[in-house]
């Protein structure tokens, strides 16, 4: 039962309505804050996105104007009436001169006769301003400008990231229109194929943030889930390569079931030593992460390395594969809809069961828990193995579902973003598919991004550095849009320091 | 109550009489796996020569270097730790934590005499660089210990780290003046400290949540920079660095000399502050009162001690030593900015402070240990030593996992450790 639903109860019966109602706000207000911080980030992005482009910068306070007879492009010329009401009736140090294609800047005195002419010698050559002149005017002579070449570059950005992660609408629309029409489907695959990428690339995103997140549950910060989908990615290519001839409904279960395992034993490593020793669960897991990355680096070169190649593994066997749902080139697998059960199963195991619910009690107070009979030792042991095992089935859905071999450079990040997921989404399994999602669309949009309007990918982790801020701090945001919380939320346990 | 107290007291007894077998039998193990691991198969007639001089120009006074017989140092290294094991196996109501250090000292011996067999090793080549390697984990440590002390957890210390990198890269390379840089990454370092300060002073904020998102914000906006900027005007990542400065009388020393007194400003910093630090945190009123904040924060505020100041000089103090971590990365070492460049030596920091109890010399020991295995690796591979470098390289970190579950145990941090204050 949720605390609201507790609050509810307990009351009378005008504060059981008053409950309701507030209820009903919190939930509004629990959805309005990640939307309006999932807003800010996007807006402040395209602040940064402007400020970074040099060339919008310079017409901040160089705007260069074309005296023209007619006008044909307001940002780039002017008549010679406008040009004369607001700049002085005779060339000055700044202006250019065009002549036969060769820009000259008037400046006083010269440096570069290549670039640069003398103010006199301007003078005498146009006593007055004529056409074919070229003045430059500041920010405030025509804001409209710069503000507008700032807008496109944003524009352009942000149209880029939406058609490479949700695909370009009017493309959907024919597609959908010739298919509906026709029974055509040849346009689909390739209006659908940044929708579905964003998916594949969401579906590791969804099974690392629950790893993340079932330990904030009980109270632990996982940062090995880098590392455990390293394991995971090992253990499952080694079942799958190296087992032959078995059908696929055997080989494909047990090949994720090694994932699994490889990630859960290797996590489980440093909850059995937070919980005998007292080791501190953040050093250890930093520890097993690198130990892990050496370790697959050795194995990739020696006893796992494909022959005649340098360090990968061998291809795994058909037999292995997460199957394709659709035809190539949408690499769209099964694996989405995995991870989609297994958010379900983190639900139902964390507030349906005895289990979670002593994994969600150590979380909250284990000196209460001890006291209350439960088993600290198994259950920080237990929640670190299930946290570890979800993130080693990360690494063997990209295994199983995509690579099809384990490359020496697997390193993914997948497990440093995941804690960021697991904070926008509350711990919640539901909030982390959605987290996850956004994440997925995010990161794919930005690949296009960055070869369109050659806006770095890195913007991508700015703006989820924003989106956990704002998140984990709600006063900005109510700071922001002027509104007030109101009533108290009940705070999510995220970890508890380093005592304890 | 009595009873309580008394088996409370016997389980004491017994674990540290458990302790002390598991010590005993760890030190007999060394010793045994010198003889078996090394001795052996080491040739009765080989010596190992350790170069005492550095291999680069100095102006230490040579002195000569020391060749010893391998097999008879294998030996002599072999019953040394035996002697401890069983000494500690016959004391064991009382574990000896500190023979722990002479026992791993003489496996790291016994281990460069095998592998030099018949050969030579710079000893002090490889001491210097493992202080080089070491410096910037220490002063991610020391920066960790100046939060924690106060009881705000900083595991933003490798943003920290990577922005005041960048910082000092521009403002270096812009104004060609290597002290605007240092001083740039220093305030880099203190504004994200700040930032992290207001999150976990004013909002309250889970620590570890908003360091995470300063790290990743660091991270994201320092590649996002030098993709855009960095990469495309050359001009922009050449800041220059520091070069030796020897102190006089003190380089001439031999082996000392080299190591620590022919090195760069930002090292000589990391000397003073060490000492500095340790003065400050354990002889001072600011010291006593920053372990207060940290301890009991409830306590000091009582005794009228203003707990939010406290807190939020020591954590932009920290940012500032985490800056001048980050300023070493680019004026003490590389001398150009990549992306990443920190490469989780942040992480490792926050690791040595952990593993050094949270004082200023410990965490500096620690992180010489990461930058003696971090060196010892480089040099192996150099020696041809028939064990493959991932293994050397993961040792360091298996090292560091075993010693927290059996040493440090239940690791003693200040107990308002990541905990917002709320005066009532």
């Amino acid at each position: 039962m949720t605390q609201q639903g507790v609050d509810a109860q307990s009351g009378s019966k005008k504060d059981k309505a008053k409950g309701k109602d507030s209820r009903r706000q919190g939930r509004l207000q629990a959805l309005l804050v990640p939307i309006l911080a999932i807003v800010t980030a996007l807006i402040i992005g395209g602040v940064i996105v402007a400020v970074s482009d040099l060339e919008v910068m310079q017409l901040f306070y160089h705007i260069e104007k074309q005296i023209v007879t007619t006008v044909k492009d307001p940002a780039t010329q002017i008549s010679l009436a406008d040009a004369k009401e607001k700049h002085p009736d005779e060339v000055v140090p700044g202006d250019i001169i065009v002549i036969r294609d060769a820009r000259y800047t008037v400046v006083e005195e010269v440096a570069d006769p290549e670039t640069e002419m003398s103010l006199d010698e301007a003078r005498k050559m146009f006593p007055e301003l004529r056409i074919g002149l070229v003045i430059v005017q500041g920010f405030f002579d025509d804001p409209k400008v710069p503000l507008s070449a700032a807008w496109e570059a944003v524009k352009l950005a942000y149209a880029a990231l939406f058609e490479g992660s949700i695909g370009n609408p009017k493309k959907i629309s024919t597609a959908l229109s010739v298919y509906f029409d026709s029974g055509d489907a040849s346009l689909l695959p390739s209006a659908f194929l940044p929708f579905s990428e964003s998916l594949v690339l969401a579906t590791p995103y969804i099974l690392t943030g629950l790893a993340v997140a079932l330990g904030f549950q009980c109270g632990l910060f996982n940062i090995g889930a880098e590392g455990q989908f390293f394991i995971g990615g090992l253990t499952s290519v080694f079942v799958g390569y190296s087992l032959q001839g078995l059908p696929a409904f055997i080989h494909l279960p047990l090949s994720l079931l090694a994932g699994v395992l490889g990630g859960g034993l290797w996590g489980a490593i440093p909850g059995y030593l937070k919980a005998k020793t007292g080791a501190h669960e953040v050093i250890n897991t930093i520890m097993t992460n690198y130990i892990a990355f050496r370790l697959s680096e050795w194995l990739l070169n020696g006893p796992m390395q494909r022959e005649g190649y340098r360090p990968v593994s061998p291809e795994i066997q058909p037999s292995a594969y997460l199957p394709q749902l659709f035809p190539s080139p949408i690499r769209f697998h099964a694996g989405f809809f995995l991870a989609l059960a297994v958010a379900v199963f983190v639900y139902w195991l964390l507030f349906k069961t005895t289990i979670g619910f002593e994994i969600r009690t150590v979380g909250a107070n284990p000196h209460a828990a001890r006291y209350a009979g439960i088993n600290i030792t198994k259950n920080y042991v237990l929640a670190m193995a299930l946290s570890g095992g979800l993130a080693g089935l990360a690494g063997a859905n990209d295994i199983l579902g995509l690579i099809h071999y384990m490359p020496n450079a697997f390193y993914s990040g997948y497990g440093f973003d995941a804690i960021a997921l697991a904070l926008l989404g509350k711990s919640h399994p539901a909030g982390v598919v959605l987290a996850a999602i956004l994440f997925g669309t995010l990161r794919n949009g930005a690949t296009r991004m960055q070869s369109v309007a050659q806006i770095p990918i890195d913007i991508i982790s700015i703006l989820q550095a924003l989106i956990i801020i704002f998140m984990a701090a709600p006063e900005i945001i109510r700071w922001l849009y002027r509104f007030r919380a109101e009533r108290e939320e009940t705070e999510t346990v995220f970890t508890r320091g380093w005592g304890a | 109550m009595t009873a309580i107290a008394m088996t409370k007291q016997v389980k004491a007894v017994t674990t540290s009489t458990r302790r002390g077998y598991i010590l005993g039998i760890l030190y007999v193990l060394v010793g045994l796996a010198i003889l078996v691991l090394f001795a052996r198969g080491t040739g009765a007639d080989l010596q190992t020569t350790f170069g005492m001089n550095p291999g680069r120009r100095t102006q230490a006074i040579r002195i000569p270097d020391a060749v010893v017989p391998s097999r008879n140092t294998l030996y002599l290294l072999s019953a040394l730790s035996f002697v401890m094991g069983i000494w500690q196996l016959s004391r064991s109501q009382r574990p000896a934590t500190w023979m722990l250090g002479p026992v791993s000292l003489f496996f790291v011996l016994a281990f460069l005499t095998w592998a030099a067999r018949g050969g030579s090793l710079n000893m002090v080549g490889m001491l210097e660089s493992t202080l080089l390697r070491a410096t910037p984990i220490a002063l991610a440590a020391l920066s960790g210990v100046m939060c924690e002390r106060s009881g705000v957890v900083n595991i933003a210390i490798e943003g920290m780290m990577l922005t005041a990198a960048c910082t000092a890269t521009i403002v270096g390379s812009l104004t060609h003046n290597l002290w605007f840089a240092l001083f740039s990454a220093l305030i880099a370092g203190g504004l994200l400290g700040g930032l992290l300060a207001i999150f976990a002073i004013r909002f309250k904020v889970d620590q570890i949540i908003s360091g995470t998102a300063i790290n990743i914000l660091s991270t994201g906006a320092t590649s996002f920079i030098s993709a855009r900027f960095l990469a495309v005007y050359q001009d922009l990542n050449s800041p220059g660095k520091f070069t030796g400065v020897p102190i006089p009388i003190l380089s001439k020393i031999p082996v000392v000399g080299p190591i620590f007194f022919e090195n760069n400003v930002i090292l000589y910093m990391l000397l003073v502050l060490l000492i500095v630090m340790h003065i400050m945190l354990f002889y001072t009123r600011w010291g006593l009162r920053t372990r207060a904040v940290g301890e009991h924060p409830r306590a000091a505020d009582t005794l009228g001690i203003n707990v939010f100041k406290i807190r939020y000089v020591n954590v932009i103090l920290g940012g500032m030593v985490a800056g001048l971590s980050g300023a070493w990365l680019i004026l003490g070492s590389v001398g150009r900015f990549d992306e990443l460049m920190t490469a989780g030596k942040g992480c490792i920091g926050r690791a040595a402070m952990i593993f050094g109890k949270w004082t200023p010399l410990g965490a500096f020991s620690s992180s010489l240990l990461f930058g003696f295995a971090d060196s010892l690796q480089a040099k192996l591979q150099i020696l041809k030593v028939p064990i493959p470098s991932e293994f050397l390289l993961m040792a360091p970190y298996l090292v560091t996992m075993v010693v927290l579950a059996g040493v440090v145990g239940r690791a003693a941090a200040p107990a308002a450790d990541g905990q917002p204050y709320e005066k009532q």
